[in-house]
């Protein structure tokens, strides 16, 4: 008797949910690293979805939001999930690169178009045919490394070591920097390793000290970034000091201290909106975001990753409104003409940049999508 | 690499060595009492530096939090056990230990602003947080299935650490904390500048060494530790509670674990998962001892602590490769050395 009342009751509420579908509401399947390693990276970005619009040219979005544990095996998963039992229209995600990167496969069999939040330009770049599925927020590692560079240059270094992580973030910012400073004829006199948990690198410190260099690079992301820096401000280093974007967080500030004085780092624009002047479009688009984002967590807790989901569903409220015209969403067609809508992303302004996407091109960035960064008693100070 | 390197390295590496060495001695304590492995040895590193972290920045902890949660649960526990036995007498003290304790922790860190304290009594109240996590972890997790395989109680440690790393994510957030150093006294020796702050590591971990050694071979306490992991039956036979032995060695993992982070805490930034780390390559020393050595434990650990240090100046790319790499021709060479029985 119960069993046949609970049959009865499940029937119904599988009755109800095509029902719910057939209004067309509109899926964002999203999976982020809000724990493990990259999690400074991925709670932002899961933060910054509870600010997002729950509308979009008068559809309702729903927002299903998976956590991966930086875990590229549980971004696949949660994937096919995300694909096989929401039905998405779009993924959002990953944080990382490795994970963006064993997505691809995932959306491009699904054939629905996916948004990733992670800076390796490998995302989108050879374009063939399943990455014509995939686009990105974040700027390439490759233009933030070409900024560094020209500040170098500007600056006299003739000599620099590089010190990054021991994963795939610093191997990919030693290839792009090492290429660049390379062929601009910056000499590279070191290249260590150090690992995100780990308690020393006075090994690594002291080798880059026998060198000498002019200046030094640190590739790493979050607060594991200052160990290198305050070590080597320890054994008495003076040169200039250079930290990636993934840094652009208060925490590392708070870490570092004043050892991080003086420090230079290229950073999405939003890092420093205040700071823009009022001519940059992108400063009221930046100052909208930050204001959100500290209304709801407090003064001083935005960073510039949670602008990249920022920027993912501006992209996506520009380009729901032309999908919705050709397709209903829930049907391959709509997912079909969401992908072109967002190829033909044009003049944007976002958070972190200026979006002008092209079959080709599935970022689209200018050089108004980066600022030079210098730190200053505690904060970022944009250089102009 | 000059001899001022070499120095620098050196001193580095006992440094770390040192706290190696104790996560190692710790290790080797709670297997040869209880036959636990136990992983979150290094969960205790990292609670105990963040703690004392949150305390400075004048936040209230959330190891507190854990604290009272893990008190009310053994509260209930023993609590339903006596009164389902009719031992009512017993309840009050088990209430009052178990909650009050805690409680009465929680309210006083809520009335005074802990940011203010000094320093040593930052350390203690450090240490009242986290060192009574060892043994309510025993409680829960490993005292009722005590008797069962070491694989068995190796698969309760996963689950403990991999719960331990969750919570300390929500508790501390993801980005790491660094406490300012106890001393910025640096001493020069010939070319080499000693650090105030490592002597300080060394010295106190070798007093917690010689605290231990003393401990195990003048107490009555620590002489029964010694008898159970010789033999547990008979120990028992003796009138020596296993439970007892447990909880004792957790405390003292516990109390290791914590004071461990409180040192290390002002050289390195600690992260809500970096125990997991320092705990294994303290791990890696008990191995060179084969679980059972004290001394031998101890020196392994330096000598990760070691290579550890001079691995990272010739190959950092390779540094863990190298130091984890240690293990297989100690296990070989053990291996070949001893004969095994089943598990004795």
């Amino acid at each position: 008797m119960r069993i046949k009342l609970l049959f009865a009751s499940l029937l119904a509420f599988l009755g109800i949910v095509p029902a719910a579908g057939a209004r067309a509401e509109i899926n964002v399947g999203v999976t982020l690293s809000a724990t493990g390693p990259a999690a400074s990276l991925g709670i932002p970005e899961k933060n910054t979805f509870a600010l997002l619009p729950t509308t979009i040219a008068g559809q309702k979005i729903n927002y299903i939001i998976l956590d991966d544990a930086s875990d590229t095996t549980t971004a696949v998963k949660n994937t096919r999930k995300l694909l096989a039992e929401n039905k998405v229209d779009v993924v959002i995600g990953s944080t990382t690169t490795p994970n963006s990167l064993a997505m691809i496969d995932v959306v491009a069999e699904g054939e629905t178009p996916m948004i990733s939040m992670a800076a390796s330009a490998r995302i989108i770049d050879p374009m063939d045919g399943k990455r014509a599925w995939v686009f990105k927020t974040p700027q390439n590692d490759a233009q933030m490394a070409t900024a560094i560079v020209q500040h170098m240059l500007d600056n006299q270094v003739r000599t620099v070591a590089y010190i990054g992580f021991a994963d795939a973030y610093g191997e990919g910012w030693w290839n792009e920097f090492s290429k660049i400073a390379e062929a601009r004829k910056i000499q590279i006199v070191g290249n260590e390793r150090f690992n995100r948990a780990d308690t020393s690198v006075t090994g690594q410190v002291l080798k880059i000290l026998a060198a000498k260099p002019d200046a030094v690079l640190v590739g790493g992301a979050g607060t594991p970034a200052a160990l290198p820096q305050r070590s080597l401000k320890e054994k008495g280093y003076k040169g200039l000091m250079y930290q990636t974007h993934g840094v652009a967080n208060a925490d590392f500030l708070r870490v570092c201290g004043k050892d991080c004085e003086g420090t230079f780092l290229p950073a999405g624009p939003v890092l420093v909106a205040a700071q823009l002047p009022d001519g940059n479009p992108i400063k009221k688009v930046a100052l909208d975001y930050v204001r959100k984002y500290e209304a709801m967590h407090g003064k001083g807790t935005v960073s510039t990753f949670g602008a990249h989901a920022w920027d993912a569903s501006l992209l996506l409220a520009h380009a729901v409104p032309e999908a919705l015209k050709k397709a209903q969403p829930g049907t391959p067609e709509f997912r079909k003409a969401l992908r072109q809508a967002l190829e033909k992303t044009t003049n944007l302004t976002a958070a972190h940049g200026v979006f002008n996407m092209s079959p080709q091109d599935h970022l689209g960035f200018d050089q108004r999508a980066r600022v030079m960064v210098r730190i200053d008693n505690g904060t970022w100070k944009l250089v102009e | 690499m000059d001899v001022q390197i070499a120095l620098l390295l050196g001193q580095d590496g006992v440094t770390n060595g040192a706290i190696y060495a104790l996560l190692a001695l710790a290790l080797v304590l709670v297997f040869a009492v209880t036959r636990v492995i136990f992983i979150p040895q290094g969960e205790f590193v990292a609670f105990g530096a963040l703690t004392l972290a949150s305390l400075q920045a004048g936040k209230l902890p959330g190891t507190v939090w854990l604290l009272l949660a893990m008190g009310m649960a053994i509260g209930l526990i023993e609590g339903a056990t006596a009164v389902r036995a009719r031992r009512f007498h017993r309840l009050p003290l088990i209430i009052l230990v178990n909650c009050g304790a805690p409680l009465l922790l929680a309210a006083s860190l809520l009335a005074v602003s802990p940011a203010g304290l000094p320093l040593p009594v930052q350390v203690l109240l450090t240490l009242m947080l986290v060192v009574p996590l060892g043994p309510m972890l025993y409680r829960l997790a490993y005292q009722p299935v005590a008797e069962a395989s070491v694989l068995a109680l190796l698969i309760v440690s996963v689950a403990v650490h991999v719960t331990l790393t969750g919570i300390g994510l929500l508790f501390f957030g993801a980005e790491g904390s660094r406490t300012p150093a106890f001393t910025d006294a640096s001493f020069t020796v010939g070319d080499v500048v000693l650090q105030g702050q490592t002597l300080l590591v060394i010295v106190a971990s070798t007093l917690l060494i010689v605290a231990l050694y003393l401990f195990f071979e003048r107490t009555l306490y620590g002489k029964a530790l010694r008898a159970t992991a010789m033999n547990r039956t008979g120990a028992r036979l003796m009138g020596i509670s296993g439970d007892l032995a447990g909880l004792l060695s957790f405390t003292l993992a516990g109390a290791i674990g914590a004071f461990s982070g409180v040192l290390i805490s002002p050289i390195t930034t600690i992260y809500y998962d970096s125990g997991f780390l320092i705990g294994l390559k303290g791990f890696v020393g008990a191995i060179i001892g084969g679980l059972a050595s004290y001394p031998a434990a101890a020196a392994g650990a330096v000598l990760v602590g070691l290579l550890e240090a001079y691995s990272s100046f010739w190959a950092s790319a390779f540094k863990e490769v190298i130091v984890f790499t240690l293990i297989i021709p100690v296990l070989l060479w053990r291996s070949l050395k001893t004969r095994h029985g089943e598990e004795a």
